[in-house]
């Protein structure tokens, strides 16, 4: 089943209660998928920096000390550490090679995903004890998506977890099972594409990372998709200035949107939305099939 | 009138007092308030109810409604008076998916919109909508009539068998072995008859096509099997 909720606010009054408001709509979810949970929250970019975030099995070891084993390489990171999870900062250009440094120091940390502004919570089990887990309801920020995920097509881990993300600042939740996500797998992995898991959704978060490598938008890339992929799909996509939502033509996963001056919101289930702000006088529709449904901050400035 | 709070009773506890109304009870109005998009709301009725539900209702409110009258004053999520026997549904929203979907009677009517699948193996329910509804609507409908005021989306009717569907709009497409229909005299008569079950004024009979089944898949001959 799966459920996927999301935000992306378009008055700025409201970026401090960003992980709040997503942690409750993702919690209401919790029926639709107990395996686990995760969100991504797009938060204020650092200057000159690049956001890594990080997953540990074992985070005592494998996070102490790890800003002065950076630094031995000649790398400045600072860590910030949450339960299983670390964001690196880290000054922007260097983050491919803090990645290798970080395999090489480190062989047992995840990248979760990399980019200006995104940072990346999940793990197996409940939404409530995720967000609770990395404090998600303090955090600030201009849009973010979650999931809360009944295992179909992969192993319940936290690696299987979504949101999945697979280039700077793109992420991506998936309510849906994929048929051709196999032959896609090895096309993308010819194209250079690295994969985790063998998760069908990381496959549709590659595929959308590979076409934007190509110079589309999201909207774009979306588009490509309907034509590319094949089965059910209800996606919610994120990128640094953007948000985007697409079914797939037959459309039977379910997705409610809603719309007002001050958000665009997007859940499995109406009872998501309930307690958003103006939820009573919002516009509220269901998104058609085969149809793409794209905001960017960027374009509305 | 009963008021039930769903902020504050549970649903199971709404449900058991509709399903516990003995006969020839007068207390017979309830008022639901606070659904926030619950799951199953009013589903199971089998006595002459009223209930309005005041907000939006998650999947499947009124389903198996045998001679109830609920009103959704919001929306309604997926498969809303599925399977319903008899009685009235009144949706002053949008429907999602599967609205009124394997119903064998009663009366459903949709204010708003209703999404794909709309009366998808309809048995007998009658269906209006006064807005538009999404494609594979009427999926293997057998009997029953859906009416739809404003447009019908992809493969209409597909696999039809006896459901009779109006549709005042356009229609995206027609589905394997549905076509348009000449309207006699008994089709018009038929409309005027379900607008006035479903309050509508200012729209004539006329305005409507009809759509059917045009009977070659649904008995089976081999030269058809390439449609199947």
């Amino acid at each position: 089943m799966c459920g996927i909720v999301g935000l992306f606010l378009k008055d700025r009054s409201l970026e401090p209660q960003l992980g709040a408001l997503l942690s409750d709509m993702l919690i209401t979810m919790t029926d639709r998928g107990p395996d686990s949970a995760g969100i991504a929250i797009y938060g204020a970019p650092a200057p000159g920096k690049t956001k890594i975030t990080l997953q540990s099995a074992t985070p005592g070891p494998d996070f102490t000390k790890l800003e002065g084993a950076l630094a031995e390489v000649g790398l400045r990171a600072s860590v910030t550490v949450k339960n299983t999870h670390a964001v690196l900062e880290v000054d922007a250009g260097q983050g491919e090679e803090t990645r290798a440094a970080l395999a090489r120091l480190r062989p047992g940390i995840r990248v979760m995903g990399s980019g200006d502004s995104v940072e990346i919570y999940k793990e197996t089990g409940l939404p409530k004890d995720v967000v609770s887990r990395f404090d998600v309801r303090s955090m600030g920020g201009t849009h973010g998506i979650g999931h809360t995920r009944m295992a179909t097509e992969s192993a319940v881990t936290t690696l299987g977890a979504h949101p999945f993300s697979t280039g700077a600042d793109q992420c991506l939740v998936h309510n849906g099972s994929l048929s051709n996500h196999n032959n896609l797998r090895r096309e993308l992995v010819r194209e250079g594409m690295i994969f985790e898991t063998q998760n069908d959704s990381e496959v549709a978060a590659a595929y959308l990372t590979a076409e934007m490598a190509k110079g589309k938008d999201l909207g774009q890339a979306l588009e490509s998709a309907l034509d590319d992929l094949d089965g059910f799909f209800t996606f919610v996509v994120g990128t640094k200035s953007g948000f985007g939502v697409v079914r797939d033509p037959i459309a039977c996963k379910p997705a409610v949107m809603a719309e007002t001056d001050q958000y665009v919101a997007f859940g499995s289930e109406y009872r998501a939305l309930v307690n958003l702000p103006g939820i009573e006088k919002a516009r509220v529709w269901e998104p058609e099939p085969a149809t793409v449904y794209f905001w960017d901050h960027e374009k509305a400035a | 009138m009963p008021v039930i709070d769903l902020a504050i009773t549970p649903l199971r506890d709404l449900n058991s007092a509709l399903h516990a109304i003995p006969q020839g009870s007068n207390d017979i109005a309830f008022e639901v308030v606070n659904p926030r998009g619950s799951h199953a709301v009013a589903v199971g009725i089998d006595a002459p109810v009223t209930v309005d539900v005041k907000g939006s209702v998650g999947y499947y409110c009124a389903g198996m409604n045998d001679g109830g009258s609920v009103t959704v004053h919001g929306s309604a999520g997926p498969g809303v008076a599925e399977n319903m026997m008899s009685g009235k549904v009144v949706i002053e929203g949008d429907a999602s998916q599967y609205a009124g979907a394997t119903g064998r009677g009663g009366l459903l009517v949709i204010k708003g919109n209703a999404a794909s699948r709309c009366g998808i193996s309809m048995k007998g329910i009658d269906i209006v909508v006064h807005g538009s509804i999404g494609h594979m609507s009427a999926f293997m409908g057998q009997s029953g009539h859906l009416v739809v005021l404003g447009d019908a989306g992809e493969a209409l009717g597909d696999s039809l068998y006896e459901a009779k569907l109006f549709v005042r709009g356009t229609v995206k497409s027609l589905g394997s072995d549905c076509m348009e229909k000449e309207m006699r005299p008994e089709h018009l008569t038929k409309l005027a008859e379900l607008f006035e079950m479903a309050g509508i004024t200012g729209v004539r009979p006329e305005e409507f096509k009809r759509y059917g089944s045009a009977r070659k898949l649904y008995n089976f001959n081999i030269d058809n099997a390439d449609a199947y």
